[in-house]
């Protein structure tokens, strides 16, 4: 007879613990686009990634829609290589492009793609030609006072332009 | 003259070796438990009813403190976040606080005072009356039948108490951030959910649980198993379990954190 | 006693914790179906001799003889089929204190049978019956009281049938009442089951009423044996003062000191100026 009770007792514990589990995984933690099946891969390669961590999100108009799974220097041209995994429901036309931005000021970098205007998408692989650099602040303020030394046509180059980082 | 001189030396020589002679025996002790575990599988209501006593009795202890430890979570973490204008990200930082390091080692503490002092004073106490030497002259191992049950229980009981300490450190910090500060529920989550990550944090921090448990129960039982069997012996046993599973939950947290993150 | 007919024999048996010898070269024979009593006083090395028989201890030298096997050498499962035919009664009983009188008694029961529960309700029934405490199945060994307790703790003992029956210590801390109500189950239950016993014990007339032989061990030698009426009747010094319960003899009031008491005093060089 006492024993039910435990055995009602214990059953109780495990079933929470299933519970707290569960609830771990699902509303702590996102179990999105995890699985290999559910996302594709492209590339994409930049002149300089900032502070770009793998796991970082990738962004199209604000929507998170895959990660950073891995960066490598390609050491046959000295370019960082982003492998990007992207979640299967979104696609993504050829001319798409790719930027590293910071959320806020000082917040974590992330990528953000933009929809082009060609009807192919990119195939799973593929590379994402259209790049641009994350921004370096260092970089910034010593083109700013560059141009602000040389003082006369200020309009000398635009800061963010693809290939500031030589 | 020498000898008060060389005296210390000597105690620390003996107190070094009589570790290093213990942690042998444990080594043993352990072995043994993993050989005999056959009977608490087969006879599940021997490691169920253990199951009861370490873990069900442990609810209410590990829900209240991981109640207070999310809601402080929640305070400290909304004024130093705030300092810097980021207090949207609270979610996560009482979310990783809790998955990576709080949840594992406070659950494992409080696992060794409430349930790993009572298995060593339980079997101290059967040494101390016999017990123990009844069973292995009615020819049934005493490590069978009484520690490996209780030390399946502890391994099995851990990483539920620490999954439960997760979960209600996360309401605690919920119910600080959003509903008495007063931040947006919907951030609140996103944010968590953001920047938690299922294998990374949940489930390291799950595998951290069942090493603290193995830890924990295998010196509960040990210093039961070793006590003086005398009213003395098993106070102070009782006394060594809490404090080696204490130190030894931090500095494993220690050599796991290195490998894991 | 006839030499051929021993159950449990102890040849040459010598026994220490690490270098401290407990006991040296016993020698000592339990005739089979008997009751045989050893006796000393505290820490003279009785109880080890007991447990030389159950194998907690191992002999270091020489043989303990059990029908004819050596339980200093046995493996483990020798020691385990040993350990099945012996029934064993701690000198507090050592009931299971998380169990309740029925669990206990049909401990053994569970471990070593595969006897459906309702035949294991009936055979504690009848176990706890013959140490006339029927109906208290329900009970947990806090709830009774110290002869109780030993009563359960000897039908938990008997559960099996042993053929060999060890007693430690049975009469400690029982009022008299208790007592001879044990020592009564002791001898009636010997008698019916036919189990070879051996009963470790200081109580010298309870036992002397009860028992077939007694074995005097000091100083971890036996130095005296005979049956209850050749005690009785013994005029050897450790018989006489064991028996009688006298405060100085051959086995000494005083711990062997290494020094006299006028040094301990600081006396000694007060006389010398």
């Amino acid at each position: 007879m006492k024993r039910t009770t435990i055995d009602l007792w214990v059953g109780i514990f495990v079933a929470i613990g299933i519970a707290a589990v569960t609830f771990l995984s699902l509303k702590v933690a996102n179990l999105t686009p995890q699985s290999a099946e559910a996302s594709y891969p492209l590339y994409a390669e930049f002149d300089n990634i900032g502070g770009l961590k793998v796991k970082a999100p990738v962004k199209s108009s604000g929507v998170v829609v895959g990660r950073v799974a891995s960066i490598e220097l390609d050491t046959q041209r000295y370019l960082a290589k982003v492998t990007l995994s992207l979640d299967k429901r979104y696609q993504f036309s050829r001319d798409t492009s790719a930027e590293i931005l910071t959320s806020g000021l000082l917040g974590e970098q992330y990528i953000g793609l933009v929809q082009g205007g060609d009807p192919d998408n990119l195939k799973p692989g593929e590379r994402i030609d259209l790049t641009s650099s994350a921004l370096v602040l260092e970089q910034l303020i010593g083109k700013f006072m560059l141009n602000f030394a040389e003082k006369g046509p200020a309009k000398e180059g635009s800061p963010a332009g693809s290939s500031g980082a030589q | 003259m020498f000898e008060t001189l060389t005296a210390p030396l000597r105690h620390l020589g003996h107190v070094t070796i009589n570790a290093i002679w213990r942690l042998g025996f444990a080594s043993r002790f352990l072995a043994a438990i993993l050989l005999q575990s056959g009977q608490s599988f087969r006879r599940l209501n021997l490691t169920i009813r253990e199951v009861y006593f370490a873990g069900v009795l442990s609810l209410i202890i590990i829900v209240v403190s991981g109640l207070f430890v999310g809601m402080v979570l929640g305070l400290q973490g909304y004024n130093t976040l705030s300092r810097f204008g980021s207090a949207d990200a609270l979610g996560a930082l009482v979310a990783l606080s809790l998955l990576r390091e709080l949840g594992p080692v406070l659950a494992a503490l409080l696992f060794a005072s409430r349930s790993g002092s009572a298995m060593t004073a339980e079997i101290g106490l059967m040494k101390a009356t016999e017990q123990l030497d009844a069973m292995s002259v009615m020819a049934v191992n005493p490590i069978a039948r009484v520690v490996a049950p209780r030390f399946w229980a502890g391994v099995i009981s851990m990483p539920v108490l620490a999954a439960l300490f997760n979960v209600t450190g996360i309401f605690g910090g919920y119910f600080v951030g959003v509903q008495l500060i007063g931040l947006d529920e919907g951030t609140f989550w996103s944010q968590m959910q953001n920047s938690v990550d299922l294998h990374n944090d949940v489930i390291n921090g799950l595998i951290k649980s069942l090493f603290f448990g193995i830890a924990v129960t295998l010196i509960a039982v040990f210093e039961g198993y070793d006590a003086t069997p005398t009213a003395a012996g098993v106070s102070s046993a009782t006394t060594r379990t809490v404090v080696t599973s204490a130190l030894v939950i931090l500095a494993l947290d220690f050599v796991l954190t290195a490998f894991m993150f | 006693m006839s030499q051929d007919d021993s159950f449990i024999e102890f040849r040459q048996v010598s026994f220490g914790y690490n270098d401290r010898p407990v006991l040296k070269d016993i020698n000592l024979r339990i005739p089979r179906g008997k009751l045989v009593a050893i006796m000393g006083g505290s820490g003279s090395g009785k109880t080890t001799l007991l447990r030389l028989i159950s194998g907690q201890y191992r002999a270091q030298r020489g043989e303990v003889l059990v029908d004819g096997q050596n339980v200093a050498t046995m493996n483990a499962r020798e020691l385990h089929a040993h350990r099945r035919r012996m029934g064993m009664l701690f000198q507090f009983g050592a009931l299971f204190t998380d169990l309740s009188v029925h669990d206990n008694v049909a401990f053994p029961l569970r471990e070593h049978t595969q006897l459906p529960e309702s035949m294991i309700a009936d055979l504690v029934t009848m176990k706890l019956n013959a140490v006339g405490l029927r109906g208290t199945q329900a009970l947990m060994p806090a709830e009774l009281s110290g002869g109780m307790a030993r009563r359960v703790a000897l039908a938990r003992a008997i559960a099996l049938d042993p053929e060999i029956m060890l007693y430690d210590e049975p009469f400690t801390g029982l009022d008299p009442i208790s007592l001879g109500v044990i020592a009564l189950l002791i001898k009636k239950l010997n008698d019916a089951l036919g189990t070879s016993a051996v009963m470790v014990t200081h109580d010298v007339h309870k036992s002397l009423e009860i028992v077939d032989h007694v074995y005097f061990v000091a100083n971890g030698s036996i130095v005296a044996e005979g049956t209850p009426d050749q005690v009785r009747a013994s005029d050897s010094p450790w018989v006489h003062q064991f028996v009688h319960g006298e405060a100085d003899g051959p086995v000494h009031f005083a711990y062997p000191a290494q020094r006299s008491l006028a040094d301990d005093l600081g006396l000694s060089g007060v006389r010398h100026v």
